[in-house]
């Protein structure tokens, strides 16, 4: 059913410290070796030994850089899966209740048997955390190792999301972001850890911390000079057959 | 986002069968045998096309089926019920218009009911998506609305409903490119935002998270297809409503429609290119781009 279950009493999620990750990309692996071994369709390679390799991910690091004004520039690794949202759009869109979020936990999953592949949930959603499976043609998205953090055949120690399994910085934290009393929760309110677009709606179950202060020494103006050359886009390559004609018709015009 | 031709297609060619199925049920022309037989006929013909082509556009067709069930929830799933529900409705209003020369006006009208319900719930599926800022705005239901119309009534030679339907839908186009073109700013979504690292600064993307292409970048950001807008707007725009209004100011005749309509039609193909090239997701900002 795609219509959204009423809050749920645990809300379990994900924490992320931008401040500690590292940028290493052992989340993104880990995250694809769980992910292609285990419950669903394979995460799919395409054209993997060819020249334009691509890939189905659940999870993915980017870098942002963040010029401060009294302060040297910083480097932020910036990881981004499923954000679990309590306000899901990409659920209610969803036409054949495929896309659902469970009422028990609030974790977000797809149902691979009746998913049309029609990919209006992966627009739905703001921060791009759905990708249709290349070789599949169904969605696939985080699923917070639904079928990790409940295995009793796994030790203990083990039954936590793959990449918060894996991550060598401590930086990826998982619990239930429903009970206030809980490590996640209080890491939140004590490092004041914020929602990505909020102005989207969507009201994301999982938080992410900021980087803390760092050195704050006056700025040496030779910095001013360091700025990224923007003026020369890479060359996009001309348009082939018939929207390449398309294309020099009408830039003729 | 990607302007994807089966969508594309489908969005234009369906929009304009529904719109000639709302005249027809409506008796606004009640046709009878051979003349009932080719309009009706066009008007499943091209919902048909369009329904197919909308079918090819998914990975799995063959669980199709399943989209009849999340109607309480879903746009496409109400698109769904609803375009089923007018092509059965309207077979037998159909039937007996085109056998028994009579039709049934009861069946007719809760079909050109259902079909404008169509229509609005294919605007509905682009309109509800608050992440494409452009398409999450009143102004892009009358588009597909007054398109579908407008095309339906040149298809039904209602000609002076068609020349005033094809002037409100050349105003609703130029209403949505002119709005269109500040939602994204008023959507209040940056990068800063989307990092939630613009309070520190200004934030820009260092290094993606991959060298090559991915799925989002594919679907949802089209940066190329934006390179001739305000020609295309220019050509969309006349083409798709002005040349099809002068064209129905001059006498009545086979060849003037038919010329109205091949502008049309053109026309509306260029708009839902720009339609779909000209959305910005803001899942671009994760990568850069808009």
């Amino acid at each position: 059913m795609t219509t959204l279950p009423p809050t749920p009493a645990r809300k379990l999620g994900l924490v992320i410290d931008l401040d500690t990750c590292v940028g290493c990309h052992a989340c993104v692996i880990s995250c694809k070796g769980w992910n292609t071994e285990n419950y669903g369709a394979p995460l799919s390679d395409m054209d993997a030994y060819g020249e334009s390799p691509e890939g189905t991910f659940l999870n993915r690091v980017h870098s942002f850089e963040v010029t401060r004004d009294a302060a040297p520039p910083m480097v932020v690794h910036f990881p981004k899966s499923c954000l679990h949202c309590d306000d899901a759009p990409c659920v209610t869109v969803c036409p054949t209740g495929a896309s659902y979020k469970r009422a028990e936990d609030g974790i977000v999953l797809v149902n691979e048997t009746d998913c049309i592949g029609c990919g209006l949930c992966a627009w739905a959603c703001p921060y791009g955390a759905r990708e249709m499976d290349g070789a599949e043609k169904v969605m696939k998205k985080c699923t917070l190792c639904v079928d990790r953090i409940y295995n009793e055949n796994l030790p203990e120690q083990d039954r936590e999301p793959a990449c918060v399994r894996s991550c060598p910085a401590g930086a990826r934290h998982f619990g239930d972001l429903g009970n206030p009393e809980s490590a996640v929760s209080q890491l939140v309110a004590e490092r004041g850890g914020f929602d990505l677009m909020p102005e989207q709606g969507t009201r994301p179950v999982n938080k992410y911390l900021p980087p803390r202060g760092r050195d704050t020494l006056q700025m040496p103006a030779l910095a001013s000079l360091c700025a990224p050359d923007t003026s020369a886009p890479t060359p996009a390559r001309p348009a082939q057959g018939f929207l390449g004609w398309l294309d020099r018709a009408l830039e003729k015009l | 986002m990607h302007p994807a031709p089966s969508l594309i297609l489908f969005t234009v060619l369906s929009g304009m069968g529904f719109g000639l199925l709302v005249w027809l049920g409506l008796g606004l022309r009640a046709p009878t045998g051979l003349a009932a037989f080719i309009l009706f006929g066009l008007g499943y013909a091209l919902a048909g096309a369009g329904l197919i082509a909308a079918a090819f556009h998914l990975g799995h067709p063959e669980r199709a089926l399943k989209a009849f069930s999340q109607w309480r929830s879903s746009w496409l799933s109400r698109e769904a019920v609803f375009s089923a529900a007018t092509l059965a409705l309207m077979a037998p209003h159909a039937a007996a218009s085109v056998f028994w020369d009579r039709p049934l006006p009861l069946l007719g009208w809760l079909g050109a009911a259902l079909a404008l319900a169509t229509i609005v719930a294919t605007a509905m599926i682009y309109a509800q998506i608050r992440a494409v800022p452009r398409w999450h705005h009143w102004s892009t239901p009358p588009v597909f609305v007054l398109a579908a119309l407008a095309g339906g009534a040149l298809l039904a030679a209602q000609l002076t409903l068609a020349l005033w339907l094809m002037l409100a839908l050349g105003l609703a186009m130029a209403v949505h490119w002119v709005l269109g073109d500040q939602q994204f700013a008023l959507a209040r979504s940056d990068t800063g935002t989307a990092t939630g690292l613009g309070r520190f600064g200004r934030v820009r993307l260092l290094e993606p998270p991959h060298s090559g292409r991915n799925y989002l970048l594919r679907e949802m950001v089209h940066v190329v297809g934006r390179k001739h807008a305000r020609k295309l707007r220019v050509i969309a725009l006349v083409l798709g409503a002005v040349l099809p209004a002068l064209a129905l100011l001059l006498p009545a005749g086979y060849a003037v429609v038919g010329l109205a309509l091949l502008a049309h039609i053109a026309g509306m193909l260029a708009q839902r290119w720009l339609f779909f090239a000209e959305a910005e997701h803001v899942v671009g900002l994760y990568y850069g781009k808009r």
